[in-house]
């Protein structure tokens, strides 16, 4: 066991949150006080560090249930706007995932496609209070009957709406070039020939995972920010993989751990999800989510502290490698160079651009810290951290 | 000589729809158009996008020549605009923004829009995730 000069414990924490007086900053703030106090000091001081990310997570969607008719359904297939929701649940339940898109669309038969509506339009589209046309269809039982429903609704019509995203928040991420002669489309966007520009995606220093590398604090239970409103950790995401390269700081060089997150779609608000339409690649969604980190002694206050400059990503080739499933980094780049703009690889200056907002990312984890100061928002104790291996 | 080129608008009122006023460009001023977008309705107003080349000066005369016939010309990027209430300022815009119209503002981390630098190349317009880039033609 590790010796620590500070030890605080999460239910010490949430005490002072509730008596008003916890001292919270975020992750960028958190930077200049471990270097102008040192981590001891900072740990003694701070009891919780605020981290934020917006960005494109495909792997994100909604249960839904839309209460029963009269006569009864076993909706087998249903439709919101046309966009086909996974009927397979139960009699009125449904999944809308984030990237389904709406029936009859050209995709990419023309290229590249513009893919306009789909189940992340749907999400936001819920979200925003607009009107969404309900379309279900059944095979017919002797309990449920109806072959047909059909009805406009809005969220407030739905009986439960529970956004559930089985894989978000990915602790770093791919840099993505192009090497070939012509433009690409892919999920990082619009990649031009001959490594033109090149587009990263998570928020550095702000992102949560970034901030709690072996995930200490984060786990099953742990409150989180989500779409406006609180959510939950509710499992390792799909792909957790703890087990990549680390820097000396422990900080992950290429994508490793993720969660899976859950929290009421009724309480969250357009502004922190919203529709992607990614030119020649799909539908998306864009979804808000902050992560409070407790400062519970100097090594988590040092971890709060890190810096873009001191995390790296891999640079991957999107026209022959990534396809392939070739894993072969071009280059190693750091976020503050990332970040500055552009990124030198072969003695070739190349643009850079982000697919997630820092704007945004620092918005939530001011939300976030506001919450938290305010008593709003007590500190989930996770049942069970992330797997570390 | 350099061939200058340029996205225009040109706004059509119902009385000169008649007239073959693109057919002069290429007649009496040696442009060379290319047709990006139109849309004439007959008996109203009208709205065609064009991309002119030509020698610089030929060019000027010939939106001179437009203007005198009563048309309304404006360049391209006059009708790009960043709908604010949808840009998450992301900034995958910016790396395809060549005249830097679109950029970062420090410290805020917020993408700004200035109208005054864009050309109209449309790019933007391709690569915005969330559609907030918008071609405004009528
Ligand atoms: S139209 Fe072109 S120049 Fe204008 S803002 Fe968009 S990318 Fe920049
Ligand atoms: S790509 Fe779109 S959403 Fe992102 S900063 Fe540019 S205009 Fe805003």
């Amino acid at each position: 066991m590790k010796k620590f000069k500070v030890k605080k414990t999460i239910k010490e924490i949430n005490e002072k949150i509730k008596e008003g007086r916890a001292v919270v900053v975020t992750a960028e703030e958190m930077i200049e006080i471990v270097e102008k106090n040192g981590d001891v000091e900072a740990a003694r001081k701070i009891d919780v560090v605020t981290t934020g990310t917006f960005g494109p997570m495909c792997s994100s969607g909604a249960f839904l249930n839309f209460g029963h008719t009269s006569p009864r359904i076993r909706a087998s297939k249903v439709w919101l706007n046309d966009v086909p929701a996974y009927g397979g649940v139960a009699a009125v339940d449904c999944y809308i995932g984030a990237t389904e898109v709406v029936e009859g669309d050209p995709l990419n038969s023309v290229y590249p496609g513009e893919f306009n509506y789909g189940g992340g339009h749907v999400i936001e589209d819920l979200v925003a209070g607009n009107v969404i046309k309900l379309r279900a269809e059944g095979y017919g039982t002797d309990c449920y009957p109806a072959r047909k429903y059909e009805r406009n609704i809005t969220i407030n019509d739905l009986r439960d709406a529970v956004l559930f995203n089985p894989r978000n928040a990915y602790q770093n991420y791919n840099c993505a070039v192009n090497l070939s002669d012509t433009t690409i489309y892919t999920y990082m966007g619009m990649l031009r020939p001959r490594m033109a520009n090149a587009a990263y995606a998570t928020s550095g220093q702000l992102s949560p995972l970034f901030n709690d590398p072996f995930y200490r604090t984060i786990g099953i239970g742990t409150r989180i920010f989500l779409g406006g409103t609180q959510g939950f950790v509710a499992w390792p995401g799909t792909q957790h993989n703890p087990n990549v390269p680390r820097g000396t700081n422990g900080v992950p060089k290429q994508g490793a751990g993720t969660i899976a997150v859950v929290g009421n779609l009724k309480e969250m608000n357009p502004e922190w999800l919203a529709a992607a339409s990614i030119l020649g690649y799909g539908v998306s969604l864009y979804v808000g989510i902050g992560i409070p980190i407790p400062i519970l002694d100097e090594e988590m206050a040092r971890q709060t502290a890190v810096k873009d400059e001191d995390i790296y990503t891999q640079v991957y080739d999107y026209s022959m490698d990534y396809p392939k499933g070739v894993t072969n980094p071009l280059a190693e780049v750091s976020y503050k160079d990332l970040r500055s703009g552009a990124i030198i690889i072969d003695g070739k200056k190349i643009i850079t651009a982000p697919l997630s907002s820092y704007y945004k990312a620092r918005q939530i984890a001011n939300i976030l810290k506001e919450w938290i100061e305010g008593g709003k928002f007590i500190l989930g104790e996770p049942q069970q951290t992330l797997p570390i291996a | 000589m350099a061939m200058y080129s340029k996205k225009i608008v040109i706004r059509y009122t119902p009385d000169i729809v008649q007239q073959p006023v693109i057919y002069q460009l290429v007649k009496q001023y040696d442009l060379i158009f290319n047709i990006l977008k139109a849309r004439i309705f007959p008996r109203r107003e009208g709205v065609i996008v064009l991309e002119l080349s030509g020698l610089k000066e030929n060019f000027d005369r010939g939106i001179r020549f437009l203007k005198e016939m009563g048309l309304k010309v404006e360049p391209l990027s006059k009708s790009v605009s960043q709908n604010i209430n949808k840009c998450v300022h992301c900034g995958a815009c910016t790396a395809f923004c060549s005249t830097l119209a679109l950029s970062f503002e420090k410290p805020s981390q917020k993408v700004l829009f200035d109208p005054e630098k864009c050309n109209g190349c449309e790019l933007c317009v391709s690569a915005c995730p969330v559609r907030a880039m918008e071609i405004n033609l009528l």
